[in-house]
This record gives structure tokens, sequence and C-alpha cells, in this order.
């Protein structure tokens, strides 16, 4: 049986709470004031949020349904997504089915989680079964030693070189400092990107994400609906999502994307190259190749020469992380499963100030995430539309 | 046993006038008491049987408290240890020979017989010589020839200088004197106890070594003979004394009650001299 | 690279204290450190499709069966990917870095994320690297899996990493309690032969030293002899004065061992003296040497590690003929649990050995096969190289081992009927 399309669905009013580095706040705080700018940039009263998504690392002992008495929220639709890096792309699945089906008229998408000086270490020991018995006990201190071996396998196979990550990396750095919000000042050379103090081999410095504090959100709703309250929108053209792919690989070589991209594509009625930016999922630049190869954008094992062949500035050859990336901002915990999303919205609406990609009609936002034990088990994408 | 005795003042008022001349003499030091005692310790080696056999337990001791959380006003301690552990006497009824006597176990020994005077034998030069040295008649005889004879009621102390070769743990090896064919320590030989017992009616026979019998006892006839003659004629031993040295020949009186131990067959003890 | 003989420690300094690696595990997860307690690297193998699964859990991946089964592994495997750790959140590693870790898939199927050997080359190009993978306990005590190159090299267990794996005695101090008997006397010899750098050895009422063989050990050059009475609380507190602070491995040989049930010898006395050395004495050591242990668990690479305790397999089943024995070694072995807890905050590997009848005098009349005290000495130095702690050595101690976990009470009727 075809799937479903999701016609009629819109995405609208980006917000994002800005990333400090560390707060005395709990994750409450940064979801209220998510809400509280959902309200404010739509002219919403939050009364009018009747569908409610919440994805945080730091909510505990609450989940979704605290959230609710916490802000004064009484929605009629409610799901809690601790999905991490992939919560965005599977907040707009779910929020876009409970639109169509009319079981929620506005459905507030929110991820946010706060960041103590002992956030990091408290969530590395209980972060999954798995985790706990069989990488925890490694001393890795969370995934930088499943993502070396990533990166060391993809290296030895592909002949990706560490000045290919670095591309990555510095082209997403420019975005930052296009965009204005980063937590560096300067730009990334390649010099200072392959001197960089090593972390877990081959993974040094500026491969890894710097955890902090922050909350992104977005409104979920009819386009109609969009329309009849003067908001600025997108349309979601496609969406995918898969769990535990290709769990026979020894190591992660293919990502989930590669077993979905084509119904993607076909929902989306476009291709690759149709894109004008994409948006991936960067906890680590080598998944940053992997999207490329799993994502269709080339084939498997030429990320190198695809990332050789291109430039992923805001205005190159293929925007990538057009704001930064998480490599840039830092991974606001589940935030940055939503980063993506709220970048690509204001994008695709105009919103995206000094950095906008020229001409953008259509974006691919990828997610990616929950390593429970060698490999992130979560994958999926969405492709937006400009409304107009 | 007849016990005799020196005859006493017919007056009670003279009685308790040599006892309370007994007192300020001991008080002033013109009568000394020496201590025979060792020290009740751990290190201190007892008696080893055969493993077959049921052993005499060490001197072990255990603090309770020591103005600590576990009582913080004072300090006791519990110990433990055998009727027969460091400096002890020997009952009647420790022995075969004597276990039917009457008055034999220390609860029931008439209280008069702890306090008795004492003949000191020096064997010191022939255990110096002989770690077996056996204690003679011949012995007995020439102590007599110089000190007169050995009056009834009397403790026989045969003094070896034995106690000299304990004064800390590492010398256990050379107090207990073991080499594979077993212990070599001085004691008395079989003729000499019976001489003691029949002839001169001793009270009892006391040692500086590990036992009343000589460290190779089982191979005398008959087997521990001091342990069977002594004890089987009612009478008592003492072991591990020390300081005999500093006792005369003659002239001294031992104090040595042992614990009153219900049906006991001994017990460690403090063993006084009076010395004039 | 060879262990250097670590320099003298500046003493004004202060000591380094332990902290240990994650220890936390699911229930599953601790079939692992079950194994590997014994020495055994163990994984779940689905009892329906035959698959070995990794992590371990409670169904099966592939076809859903709850009937997961442990099952010893022969740890044959490529190593796909390492990295070399530079940073770490947790302070064990934090204080060992850089630290090797590897990506490993089994031969026999699942991906292992695996400690590195020093001596296990990475993988160059597209070719893994053969290894070998082994269950150990880490600091923790809980099973970690470690990949060893396929053949051994020269100085193997000198490795940073596996040292941390294990006690090995290579220059390090250690306490033999007892050297009066064959078996003390074969642990002092195994010890120096493992080339530990002191070996004191405890003897109680040396005056009993005739025929003892204590001379034949004297000797040594690595060997003290000192007074030690276990049944003597001021002999044991004086002795952990005097070396405690010094020692690396306590090996409590110390026993009293009589043939007697309940109704072959009247009375308590032989009962009390074997519980007063196999128990009381145990007591008596582990609260005045496990302060000091404790304290200088991570002391260098020579840092105090482990402590052996002499059980015996009758510590499980009571053997009837020396019933009051194995009475005392049961209790002996209780308590050996509860030091294992109590020495586990400070990373000190408590190894419980349970071996079968000792070829010696007390066990004279017992048939064959017997454990010679020279076969005993080289397990438990084994044990404390492999890092196990749980040690059956001998044809008799292993095979009443698995008649007692397999059903403990038909074991206890075999051992009444006489068919043990």
């Amino acid at each position: 049986m075809a799937r479903r399309g999701y016609d009629g669905v819109a995405l609208a009013v980006p917000v994002t709470v800005p990333y400090t580095r560390y707060s005395i706040r709990g994750a409450h705080w940064f979801l209220g004031q998510a809400v509280h700018e959902l309200c404010v940039a739509s002219g919403l009263r939050k009364e009018q949020f009747d569908g409610l998504t919440v994805s945080s690392f730091t909510l505990a002992p609450d989940t979704a349904v605290g959230v609710t008495q916490h802000l004064g929220l009484s929605p009629r639709w409610l799901d809690h997504i601790p999905t991490g890096g992939a919560s965005g792309v599977m907040a707009v699945r779910r929020a876009a089915r409970a639109v169509q089906a009319g079981d929620a008229d506005i459905v507030a998408c929110v991820a946010g989680d706060t960041n103590h000086v002992d956030s990091f270490r408290q969530m590395l020991g209980s972060f999954s079964q798995f985790a706990r018995d069989a990488t925890h006990p490694y001393g890795s201190g969370g995934p930088n030693a499943v993502f070396a071996f990533i990166t060391d396998h993809t290296m030895r196979t592909s002949g990706a070189t560490r000045e290919d990550f670095g591309r990555l990396c510095m082209d997403q750095r420019h975005n930052a400092l296009a965009s204005g919000g980063t937590l560096f000042k300067r730009a990334l050379t390649m010099d200072e990107y392959l001197a960089a103090r090593p972390i877990a081999t081959p993974l040094h410095l500026f491969d890894c994400v710097m955890p902090c504090a922050g909350a992104e959100a977005f409104l979920v709703m009819s386009a109609q609906r969009a329309r009849d309250l003067g908001l600025p929108h997108v349309l979601l053209r496609g969406a995918i999502e898969r769990h535990n792919a290709y769990a026979d690989d020894p190591v992660m070589m293919r990502g989930g994307w590669r077993m979905d991209r084509d119904e993607l594509y076909a929902m989306a009625d476009a291709g690759p190259g149709d894109m004008d930016f994409v948006q991936t999922y960067d906890d680590y630049p080598v998944i940053v190749m992997v999207q490329f190869e799993d994502l269709g954008f080339c084939e498997k094992g030429e990320g190198p020469a695809f990332v050789r062949a291109h430039r992923f500035t805001w205005d190159g050859s293929l925007p990538n992380n057009t704001s930064g990336g998480q490599l840039s901002a830092g991974q606001a915990g589940a935030a940055g499963g939503f980063l993506g999303m709220t970048e690509a919205i204001r994008q695709l609406t105009g919103q995206a100030a000094d950095h906008s990609v020229p001409g953008a009609r259509l974006g691919l936002v990828s997610g990616y995430g929950m390593v429970t034990y060698d490999r992130c088990l979560c994958t999926g994408a969405v492709i937006l539309g400009a409304s107009q | 046993m007849a016990t005799s005795r020196k005859a006493a003042a017919s007056e009670p008022m003279a009685a308790a006038q040599l006892l309370s001349l007994l007192a300020g003499a001991l008080s002033s030091g013109r009568v000394r008491v020496v201590d025979l005692t060792q020290t009740l310790a751990p290190e201190f080696p007892q008696i080893a049987l055969p493993p077959e056999m049921g052993q005499c337990w060490p001197f072990r001791i255990e603090e309770v408290s020591r103005y600590d959380e576990r009582g913080p006003g004072w300090y006791w301690n519990n110990f433990s240890c055998g009727e027969h552990t460091g400096t002890h006497f020997d009952a009647p009824i420790h022995w075969i020979s004597g276990k039917d006597l009457p008055h034999g176990s220390v609860d029931t020994i008439p209280a008069q017989h702890f306090i008795a005077p004492a003949c000191v034998v020096d064997c010191s030069a022939q255990a110096a010589a002989d770690p077996d040295y056996l204690l003679t008649v011949a012995d007995l005889e020439a102590f007599e020839a110089v000190h007169g004879r050995i009056a009834a009621g009397s403790w026989l102390l045969m003094r070896t200088d034995w106690s000299k070769r304990w004064t800390q743990e590492s010398d256990a090896l050379a107090y207990q004197n073991f080499d594979d064919t077993g212990q070599h320590t001085p004691g008395p030989s079989s003729e000499a106890v019976r001489w003691l017992v029949e002839q001169r009616q001793v009270l009892g026979f006391g040692s500086e070594a590990i036992g009343t019998d000589a460290g190779q006892g089982a191979h005398l006839r008959p087997p521990y003979p001091c342990h069977t003659f002594m004890h089987g004629s009612g009478r008592y031993g003492l072991q591990c004394l020390t300081n005999l040295d500093q006792l005369p020949p003659t002239g001294s009186v031992l104090i040595c009650p042992p614990l009153k131990i219900q049906r006991g067959s001994g017990s460690p003890l403090r063993v006084l001299a009076l010395v004039a | 690279m060879p262990l250097l003989k670590p320099r003298r420690k500046n003493p004004v300094l202060r000591t380094r204290q332990i902290n240990l690696p994650p220890s936390a595990r699911s229930r599953v997860a601790l079939g692992l450190t079950a194994a590997a307690a014994m020495g055994r690297f163990e994984l779940q193998q689905c009892v329906d499709c035959k698959s070995v699964v990794y992590p371990p859990r409670e169904a099966c991946p592939r076809c859903a069966s709850s009937r997961l089964r442990w099952r010893e592994q022969d740890g044959a495997g490529a190593l796909l990917a390492g990295t070399t750790l530079h940073h770490s959140n947790d302070l064990f590693f934090r204080e060992r870095l850089p630290w090797r870790l590897g990506l490993v898939k089994l031969d026999a199927g699942p991906t292992l994320m695996v400690h590195l050997h020093g001596a296990v080359v990475a993988p160059q190009d597209r070719v893994p690297a053969r290894v070998h993978i082994a269950a150990r306990l880490d600091r923790a005590g809980q099973a970690v899996l470690i990949a060893l190159p396929e053949k051994d090299s020269p100085n193997m267990a000198d490795d940073p990493m596996l040292r941390e794996m294990s006690s090995d005695p290579k220059q390090r101090k250690v306490l033999v309690t007892d050297g009066m008997t064959p078996v003390g006397q074969a642990l002092v010899r195994e010890f120096a032969r493992a080339g530990a750098e002191l070996i004191w050895v405890g003897h109680a009422q040396p005056w009993k030293q005739h025929g003892s063989g204590l001379e034949t050990i004297a000797g040594l050059p690595q060997v003290t002899l000192l007074p030690l009475d276990l049944t003597d609380g001021r002999s044991v507190q004086a002795l952990a004065g005097e070396i405690g602070a010094k020692v690396d491995i306590v090996v409590n040989n110390a026993e009293v061992h009589r043939g007697f049930g309940i109704s072959a010898r009247r009375g308590t006395d032989v009962a009390k003296l074997e519980m007063e050395v196999n128990y009381f004495g145990a007591l008596r050591l582990a609260q005045a040497f496990g302060p000091a242990l404790a304290g200088r668990s991570a002391d260098g690479a020579a840092n105090a590690c482990a402590w052996v305790n002499l059980l015996s397999i009758y510590a499980l089943a009571n053997f009837p003929p020396h019933g009051t024995y194995s009475a005392s070694k049961a209790a002996a072995h209780s308590l050996a649990q509860c030091q294992r807890a109590e020495l586990r905050g400070a990373g000190i590997r408590v190894v419980n050995v349970f071996p079968g009848p000792i070829d010696d005098e007390w066990n004279q009349n017992l048939p064959p096969p017997k454990l010679a005290p020279a076969a005993l000495a080289a397990a438990v130095v084994k044990a404390l190289r492999d890092g196990i702690e749980d040690v059956y050595p001998g044809d008799v101690a292993h095979e009443w081992f698995e008649r007692w976990r397999d059903d403990p009470k038909v074991l206890e009727r075999e051992i009444a009927a006489g068919g043990a």
C-alpha cells in the first residue's frame, strides 16, 4: 500500500531560544521560553496550541505530560519524542498526521535542554541499557569512541581524509559567522582544524559538537490555517523515518535513509539535484558525508569525491547547514534535532537574513539520533518546499 | 596428706603479733616480695601435644573498649586461655593417677596449702650444659648436706635458669627447645620424684620450664613420673616459674593460690615468694 | 614494552586514590561478569536459531526467542576500527590516557567494543587485523572485553591496560600468611618464580618449625620470615603496622584442618580451633590489612591489587567426614564475599580459591585425585595473572563445582551417600 502524502501540511514560526554553554535553569525553562516565543512570533495564544510534541534529555523526571501542566497547556494530542537528533523529523511526521486527521489544529513542536556542568556526564551512564553495559564501561565518555570507529573505518574504506572533513567544518563555520548564531568568533582554517588536539583519534576537537543549553520550536498546522493566520510557512513535501536499519552491518556503513530515500523523493516528486539546500545532521562530519551518500547526492563510497567537488557555504554549490549546524552553534541536547528544521523554515520563508540561499524553493532536512550502542538507531528526513 | 607445721605460739596474742610483725616487715622491705610469675601474654608459649590430642589454649586477649566508641570512659579486655597456660598450678585431679583423690581440684584443695615454704635446688649449670638434665636423688642429698633436710610440706623448686631463655616472643624457639625428636627441657628423674614423695613428703614440685616433667618425660619409666607420682599422692605442681635465682636455697615462703575454678585441674596464677 | 622496576616513591607526595571505571550493569549483562570471574568469555546464544548475541539482552534479535543461554566463546575476531582516547569524562580513564579502544567483529557474529592490548596492530587499509577476544574483570570488578593479538608477544602481561585487568605478582610485594605448610612453601616458590619483588612469609608458633619445611624457603632472596599468628589479634595488628603499608597482595593460606564431623570427636575444641584460624583469623587479617591495601590501590604500577583467600570446595557443600572443617570454610567463604563487597570500592580484587583435597597429611586417607601443593600454588598465581576471582583448581574441585552449580541439593545427597 502506497503511503499517503502530506498534502496541505504546513510548518511555520521557527523559534530559537539562544544557546548558552551552561545554565542554572531547568529544561522546563527553555521549553517555556520556546512556547512563549511561539506565541509572540505567531500572535497566537498558547491555548490555541491543541497539539504538543516535546523532545528533551534533561526533563526527567517529567515527560511531555508534565510539561502540559507545568506550562499551562491542555492539548488534545500529545507526543513525547525522546529521540534526540531525529526528534525534529519525527515530530513533523507525527504532527502532520494529527493535523491531516483533524486530531489537532495547531501542533507546537518543541525541543530543548538545559546544560549544567555535570549534565553531560550524568546522562552518559544511563543513556541506554546497551550503552551502560557495553560502551560506557570502556571510558569513551559518550559517543566519541563510536564515531571515531565509524570515521576510522570510513576513512580506510572510502579514502576520505581529514581534509575532507575539515572542508565540511570550515564551510559550516562560514555559514555560522554569516548567520550570527555561533559560539565562535572567526573563521576556521584548515591548519587550525588539522592541528586541533585529538579527542578520540581520528576525531579531533573541531569534529565534535559542544553540549550547551537552548531550545528550538515550530508550529505544524494545515496550510489553509497558516494562510488564514497570515503566517509565512513552508509545505511538507515528503518525510521518512527508519529505526535500527542495516543491523547486520558490523560497523555503521549505511544509514537508514538509504532504505527509504526513494520513497522520500517520490513523495516530493523531486530528486537530490533539485534540493536548493540541505540541513544534514552534523554530530560528526563523517555522518554528514554518509548522509550525502545515503540520501542519494552521490554513490556509496563517493563521499570524499563529492565533498571535494562542492562548496557547502550558504552561497556555495550545495549549501549545507546554512546557519552553521551544531558543529558551530553547539548541541543543545534534543534541540539539535530541530536546528536544521527551524533553519530550513527560515530559508524557505525569506527569514534567513544575511545568509539566505538565493532562490531557495526546496530543502531537505535530515535527522539522525540515539546512539544506544555502536551507531545511531534513528534516521529520518523531510523535504520542505516554499509555499509561494 | 599430713601437713607438718611448726608449732604455733600457744597464745592467740603471739600469733596476732607475728602477723603484724610480718606486715611491718613487708612494708619496710625487711621481707621482700619476689614475683616468680611470667607475664600472661599472647606470645608466651604453651604446652604442645600431638595434633590428634586436644590442645591447651594459648593466652589470647581482645580489647572490649579503650576509651573509644566501644566504651568511651573505660578500658577493659576479654581474655581466654587454658587452665595450664603460662605460669600455672597443677592440681591432683589433673592426672589420671590422682583422679579419685579427695580435695583434688583447685576449688577443694585446702586454702592453707597455698602458702608454704620452698626449697630451691640449683641445677642451672647442669641444665645449661644439657637441656635434658634430670634432677637426681644424689643432687637432693648433696643439697641437704649443705642446707639441711628438706622439710615436709615444702615446695621443691628446681632452679635451672631456664626462664632466662624467655624475654620476648622471638625467644619461643629457645624456651620450647623442640627438635625432630620432641621437646628438650630439664626436669626430675623418676627416682628423685619418688624420693621427694616417699622420703620427704614435699607439698609439690616447681619448674621453670613448660612442664614439671622433663621435655622427654614420655620416655621415662613411668612416663611423666612427676605428674604420675606427685598428683597420684595428692601433691601439686608449678611450672613456668621465673626469678628462682633470687630465692635462697631455703627459707622463702611461697604464696600460690590458683583460681577457684569449679572442678578445675589447675589455673594460671600469681606466684609470689616472701624472702627475708 | 617490558615493565620497568618502579622508582622509589617520594614519600611526601599524596598517594593517588582509586577512581573506579563505570560499574553499573543490567542484571542480564552480569552474566558476562559471572563467567569472567572464572576466567571464561561467554556470550548468550539463542537456543532456537543459534545466533550469538551482544550486548547482553532478554530476547534474541533475530528470532525473538527468549531462550538465550550463556555459552563459552573462542574469541576469534577481526578488528574493524580502532581509536585512541585522548579525552574522557570518566575519572578512571582520564587518569590513564591515552587509552586504546577497538571495534571488533567476532567470527561468531556480534560487534563488540573492546579495550585494545598495546600489541594489537591498528587495522591498515581495508584489511581488518585478526584478534583474540577475552573477558576480564576491570578494576570495578565488572566484565569488560579485551582484544589481544592472535599470537603472544614478549612481555604481554606488562601492558598497562592488562595490568589494570589483572593482579600480576610481577614486581609486587606479597604476604603469604603461613609458610609452615607445604602449600605455603609452594606458594612462596611460585611467587618468587612469578617475579614478586618481596615475599613476607608468616609463621606461628615458630618453636614447632622442625619438620615443617620452613627452612627450604627461608633462604630465598625475596623472602622475609615474620611472626604471624592469626589467632592473636595483637600479632596481626603488629604485623599490619609494620608491613601493611607496603603489601600489594595478601595470600591467606593459614588454616587448621582436622578430619572430624559432629559425632567423631566429642567437645567443640577442635571445631573452635578450626573456626579460630579459618574464620576469625581471616576476619582479623581482613580488619588489619584491608585499609592499608585499599589506600594504595592506585599507587603506581606496583599498586596494591589483590587478596587471596584459600578456602575449600567443601565451603560450597559440606564434606561430612571433615564436617567441622567444611563448616569453618563455609563461614570463611561467606566472610570472603563480604570482604569482596567491602573492598570493591577500592578496586582490590578478592580471589577465592576452592581446592578439593590437597595432597597433604590431613587428607592422607582420602583416595586420589588429590591436588599437589605445587599445582595449587600455580593455580593461584595464574588466577592473579588472568584476573580470575573464583578459582576451582584441580579435578575434584572442578567436578564438585559443576555438580553444585547444576543442583546443590543433588550434590548434598551424593556426598551423604558417598557418591561424590
